[in-house]
């Protein structure tokens, strides 16, 4: 059975390869979610010089040795998975993209995680002495779990189904990022480091179209799978989590024992693996009594957003009608 | 009659998703702007996703738009239900914020992607509870007192 989604899938990437000669057309559309994505993309464009990075000078200073240790090294870390997701990730999915549009989008997508590598560094040179941001590169390449997770996804960017390393790069892109966007979310909660903290955000934005993306065209290959097919490559989809998820307890638990913060990380990994699993169309699988994560850290990451909708919920404060805010008006006539 | 939902879902089908998981009397609002657009004649609640840039713009889909520009289905909205990701910041389920803007209706909840079985029981519940407070309106209205 797994012989006979290779054939499709080198058969389909074959026809690809073929049509990517012809000249993009975005006047002629095959999937409209490629314009809308395309879109939503471009206007979220950003470098990391936009952010008042120096600001944060005296406030890395308030945080202990300890502190900034861990700080730096989670970067690294961050920065190992943007690598990936620019030099091996997305050129491995441009492969497999079906419309030519898709492969513009990826391009971009491959760019934006050069940024996002990118600005890792200029956080390190603003607030960092290059001794310590040099020991934490060293880290990165001797952690055990930090190296297991790069190598669970490089292992499947190279197998030969694309419905996998559509799978892989989703779990990357929606999973893996989060116990490192857990930090700066945690200072930011604090008022520490906080135009670092807007840096990420962007970052978090952008993985979010990502994930998104990805996602959508996996669902798009997985409903044209046969049941027998969507039956194996969604055990995958679990096994691949369950492996991702074991290793990255342990990554929380090295990186976050010293903090005392490693609950509330896992708890943030836990709605993180739900929203993964909800972005390739499947059923969230973490319990809502581990995975609601600390009001502060999910503030931090959506500021003002619970405001005006707790009618159903009964949490957070009272909601106000129509909350006055700039809309576009062209297309409504009343 | 019981709560009814009217929706939009993209092609990638989160809200179509949740809807399902609800289990109620669902609308769905077509995909295409060339299909003929539902008129909705008693009360409903719109769930509605998110397709905003970053500064808010365009975040209420076409074919919402469109829906909402006959008054008739206007009248008879209870409020929105917004649905989105947090990580998009200050504009999470944004949409839902814009809807209750233009058409002075409450924002009753949001949820993320396709929602959780969390988010599924709230809004049962609150549908529920939504419905109860309505329906003695209705009648007074149907029986003119």
């Amino acid at each position: 059975m797994g012989a006979s989604i290779q054939v499709k899938t080198n058969a389909s990437n074959d026809d690809a390869k073929i049509s990517r000669i012809k000249a993009i057309n975005w006047n002629r559309l095959v999937d409209d979610k490629d314009l809308e994505v395309w879109n939503r993309l471009t206007s979220n464009f950003w470098l990391p010089e936009k952010v008042p990075l120096s600001n944060d000078v005296q406030s890395w200073g308030t945080l202990t040795g300890d502190e900034q240790r861990l700080t730096i090294r989670v970067f690294t870390g961050l920065t190992l998975l943007d690598t990936i997701q620019n030099v091996v990730g997305a050129p491995t999915l441009m492969k497999d993209a079906i419309t030519p549009h898709e492969e513009a989008v990826l391009s971009n997508i491959a760019f934006m995680e050069a940024v996002h590598a990118r600005s890792y560094s200029s956080i390190f040179s603003t607030l960092c002495s290059m001794r310590d941001v040099d020991d934490a590169y060293l880290w990165s390449e001797e952690n055990e779990y930090l190296q297991r997770k790069s190598d669970l996804i490089m292992k499947e960017y190279v197998t030969d189904n694309a419905m996998k390393r559509k799978i892989a790069s989703v779990f990357l892109e929606s999973f893996l990022f989060y116990s490192g966007f857990y930090l700066p979310m945690h200072w930011s909660s604090r008022g520490k480091l906080t135009n670092t903290a807007d840096l990420i955000r962007l970052i978090i934005k952008d993985e979010a179209v990502h994930g998104y993306y990805i996602g959508y065209k996996f669902q798009k290959a997985f409903a044209e799978a046969t049941p027998m097919e969507q039956m194996e490559i969604k055990d995958y989809a679990i096994g691949l989590l369950m492996d991702l998820y074991d290793n990255e307890i342990k990554y929380t638990e090295s990186l976050y024992e010293t903090v005392d913060l490693v609950d509330d990380v896992k708890t943030f990994l836990h709605y993180n693996a739900n929203k993964a699993l909800m972005n390739l169309g499947f059923d969230p699988m973490f319990p809502a009594e581990i995975s609601n994560p600390n009001p502060a850290i999910m503030a931090s990451l959506s500021p003002n957003a619970d405001e005006n909708h707790d009618f159903f919920s009964g949490s957070g404060s009272s909601y106000v009608m129509g909350k006055a805010e700039e809309t576009e008006d062209e297309d409504w006539d009343f | 009659m019981g709560p009814l939902i009217v929706y939009y879902s993209s092609i990638s089908g989160n809200t179509n998703r949740f809807v399902d998981s609800l289990g109620m009397r669902a609308v769905r609002i077509p995909l295409s702007m060339k299909a003929e657009c539902p008129v909705i004649d008693e009360p409903y609640v719109l769930i509605c996703p998110c397709y905003a840039d970053d500064d808010g713009s365009k975040a209420v889909p076409k074919q919402v738009i469109r829906f909402l520009n006959n008054p008739e289905n206007r009248k008879h909205m209870q409020g929105v239900i917004g649905s989105g990701n947090r990580n998009f910041g200050d504009k999470f389920a944004y949409a839902g914020n814009v809807i209750a803007k233009k058409c002075k209706v409450p924002c009753l909840y949001k949820f993320e992607l396709s929602g959780t079985p969390t988010d599924v029981i709230n809004v049962r519940e609150g549908m529920k509870k939504l419905w109860a407070t309505l329906e003695p309106q209705e009648m007074n209205k149907k029986t003119g007192t």
